[in-house]
């Protein structure tokens, strides 16, 4: 046997790992020291954020939210953290942050757009989330008229006159196809609303108002403002442009040449021009053209122009998935024996949106910041009332304060919807 | 030329189209309130408090008129318009006067085809220089960097000023007067260049104004007044002598405090006695009824009033009357006589 001195008999406890490969001290290592480049860029990067913060933080922290103006509220933070402090004026925002939410509009109805923002959120869920039953749609369907009738008042019967023509269309198209062919159908749902529209919608909605009188006290646009007219604005454009680009980059693609003339001209031209050149167009051109006492609702005309705006680069952002999609998707569809829709809504189109998402929330994202656009054609959207406060004698002076509140509310929407794609993205991924 | 060829094409259809439709009056009268067209915001002239109701220079003048034609002052729809809309708005109809511290000038006036009814207040461009730099006049700013407002006629003023002088700037454009402000208070410019009554606003609200000086120096005329379209001369017949109304108000003593009481009956004064319509017919004259001035008055006061309560001497913004006093102060507010 070999001579052993010693041979240990018991098993040796359980050390902890050396202190540079465990907690904090790894985790710094790791990221932000691992080579001297890294240190340094770490160091300097640390740096730049505590600068910021050193002089933001106090900013926004040592503040007044009491005052009633800017000499206020300078004397107030002076006397709370010494002579020489800045500070932020939040008093502006406590005593504004209604008028910014929703501009001039009667206080004793903001019911109505929050209602209308409520049931908007309502609406929106089946189209966003797979889980909401798809009857649901139907809601949605409605939203815009409860929407309208919400937000601007007047008789209800209004709204459902208008509703009323797009069910008589849809009459139509059935009655009629049965009757004779599907292409008299087609003519018939689209002569019949429109007839109605135009001699029959507004004197029967007086005449039912005379009978059942139900109505909202009727608010005017100009009373609009402040983040509901970015929503309303944004909201409508991105609801619309969707389908309006969807069956622009469709009519962009297809072999009838009337149709792709159409398309491709509408696009290109709206696609060249600026946005503050559509909505001059609409705030001032139009007036011109109109017969003298017309009175075309200037939203209404912004809320076109930033729909058609929207749907040009819309169709082009489709028209980049429709391209993606390999054309052995189009070979298959038609070895189904599917026709032209069928293939489009069943195999083109879902995939085509799919591989689109992040482009079309960036579209919608781009299109909710640009609704600030219209302070310049005088509406009072956020940034138009912020130079309305500044205006009042007593919040003259005030700049980052109301610009701050803007962004974070802008950011909160923003970041949400970015939010809202990836979650969709995941969901629809289905991998290769 | 190609623009103001296309512009007057625009007014002349416009104007064509005022005419075939009823008078600016009626208008007002059927729709039961005043469409006036005012600045989006700002300060002392044009801005909305926190429960949205209109006050202002500017503002007080559209609910004279108001109170004038249909009997109150609070009848007056706001249009915000800006710099860049105002013009088209008041040419297609969109409002009926503008009362937005426009300048009268002749291409105004003859080419956009308006017509500017009076002068509501008398301003010119000024400059704001910080105290530290030591300057005195505006001829010692040789080389300096100048933060203007792009787009306005403060531009054309400046480059002609200093090219008249002979002495070099270089500017710094900027889009609105807040951003102007901020980039003066941060040090991007050394010169703050607007109207008089904008620098004097912009510098009451500084944390320290005295670091602060206005020069001396008033480089060009800046008639601020109301203006309405072309081709309906009573209409504008109403706004001008509304406006001279609040003048000739001050000038007689008529305020909004003895206005009810010097138009119950008349007085011995012939002249306070027509322009009140305890005397003579001047409103039938005008479309209108006999206590048309008085209502106008009694609403914020006559034009001393209305300049005390929004941006004279008493309020936060602090403008001295200086040109705009009455005439017989030796200042330029004038107006015709009532008779």
């Amino acid at each position: 046997m070999t001579d052993f001195s010693y041979v240990r008999t018991e098993m040796l406890e359980e050390r902890p790992a050396p202190t540079s490969q465990t907690g904090i001290v790894k985790w710094l290592r790791e990221n932000l020291f691992s080579s001297v480049p890294n240190a340094i860029l770490s160091i300097v990067a640390l740096w730049a954020i505590y600068f910021t913060l050193s002089h933001l933080l106090p900013w926004v922290f040592q503040s007044s939210w009491t005052a009633t103006s800017l000499k206020e509220c300078r004397a107030s933070i002076a006397a709370a953290h010494g002579e020489g402090t800045t500070g932020a004026c939040w008093a502006v925002i406590r005593e504004r942050y209604l008028q910014l939410i929703y501009g001039f509009y009667p206080a004793d109805s903001y019911w109505r757009p929050n209602l209308a923002f409520i049931m908007m959120l309502v609406a929106l869920a089946p189209v966003l989330f797979n889980s909401i039953p798809k009857k649901m749609m139907l809601f949605t369907a409605l939203y815009p008229f409860i929407a309208f009738w919400l937000l601007w008042g007047g008789s209800i019967w209004l709204p459902l006159s208008v509703i009323a023509g797009f069910v008589l269309g849809y009459v139509a198209l059935n009655v009629v196809s049965k009757a004779s062919s599907e292409l008299v159908g087609m003519i018939a749902c689209a002569v019949v609303p429109i007839l109605w529209f135009l001699f029959f919608a507004g004197p029967v909605a007086d005449i039912m108002q005379g009978i059942i009188p139900i109505s909202l006290e009727s608010v005017e646009s100009a009373k609009f403002g402040g983040f509901m007219l970015s929503i309303l604005i944004g909201i409508t454009g991105i609801a619309f442009s969707l389908p309006i680009g969807i069956v622009l980059a469709l009519g962009r693609q297809s072999d009838l040449m009337i149709v792709k003339v159409i398309c491709v001209g509408f696009i290109e031209f709206i696609r060249g021009v600026p946005l503050i050149t559509l909505l001059f167009v609409a705030s001032t051109l139009l007036n011109y053209f109109m017969p003298p006492g017309t009175n075309f609702d200037i939203i209404l005309r912004v809320i076109i122009m930033v729909t058609l705006f929207a749907s040009a680069y819309m169709a082009e952002v489709i028209r980049g998935g429709l391209a993606a999609l390999p054309k052995g998707q189009y070979e298959g569809a038609d070895s189904l024996g599917l026709d032209f829709w069928q293939a489009t809504r069943l195999i083109i189109m879902p995939q085509a949106l799919k591989i689109s998402i992040p482009n079309i929330v960036s579209t919608f994202i781009g299109l909710f910041k640009d609704t600030t656009l219209v302070s310049i054609i005088g509406l009072l959207d956020p940034i138009g009332l912020s130079t309305n406060i500044r205006a009042d004698q007593y919040w003259n002076g005030i700049i980052w304060e109301l610009y701050g509140f803007i962004a974070v509310i802008f950011f909160v929407f923003c970041f949400a919807m970015s939010r809202y794609s990836m979650y969709l993205e995941r969901k629809l991924q289905t991998g290769h | 030329m190609k623009k103001s060829v296309f512009l007057g094409t625009l007014a002349a259809a416009s104007v064509a189209a005022g005419v075939a439709a009823a008078g600016t009056l009626d208008d007002v009268k059927a729709a039961g309130e005043l469409k006036c067209g005012v600045s989006t915001g700002l300060v002392g002239f044009a801005a909305a408090d926190a429960n949205g109701k209109w006050g202002g220079f500017d503002v007080d003048v559209c609910r004279a008129v108001a109170a004038a034609v249909l009997g109150d002052g609070s009848k007056v729809k706001f249009v915000p318009t800006t710099g860049k809309t105002r013009f088209t708005a008041l040419a297609s109809g969109e409002v009926d006067m503008l009362a937005r511290n426009t300048t009268w000038t002749f291409s105004r006036d003859v080419d956009l085809k308006f017509e500017f009814v009076g002068v509501n207040y008398y301003d010119g461009q000024g400059f704001m220089v910080p105290k530290a730099l030591g300057v005195t006049s505006a001829k010692d700013l040789d080389g300096a960097t100048v933060c203007i407002q792009t787009g306005t006629t403060t531009e054309l003023n400046l480059a002609d000023f200093f090219r008249s002088n002979n002495i070099s700037y270089e500017p710094v454009p900027v889009e609105t007067n807040a951003e102007t402000q901020a980039q003066y208070l941060a040090g991007a410019c050394d010169v703050y260049t607007t109207d008089a009554s904008g620098l004097a606003a912009t510098r009451a609200t500084f944390e320290n104004p005295d670091d602060h000086t206005v020069l001396p120096e008033i480089i060009s005329k800046e008639p601020l007044g109301p203006l309405v379209r072309h081709g309906d001369n009573q209409w504008g017949d109403i706004v001008r002598w509304t406006l001279n109304a609040l003048i000739t108000a001050e000038e007689l003593n008529i305020t909004s405090a003895n206005v009810a009481q010097s138009s119950a009956a008349a007085g011995n004064n012939p002249e306070v006695n027509r322009l009140l319509g305890t005397e003579g017919d001047l409103g039938a004259m005008l479309g209108l009824d006999k206590a048309w001035a008085s209502r106008a008055i009694a609403n914020a006061g006559n034009y001393g009033e209305i300049f005390a309560t929004n941006i004279g001497e008493g309020s936060p913004i602090g403008i001295a009357r200086g040109l705009n006093a009455p005439w017989t102060d030796g200042g330029l507010i004038y107006s015709p006589p009532f008779r």
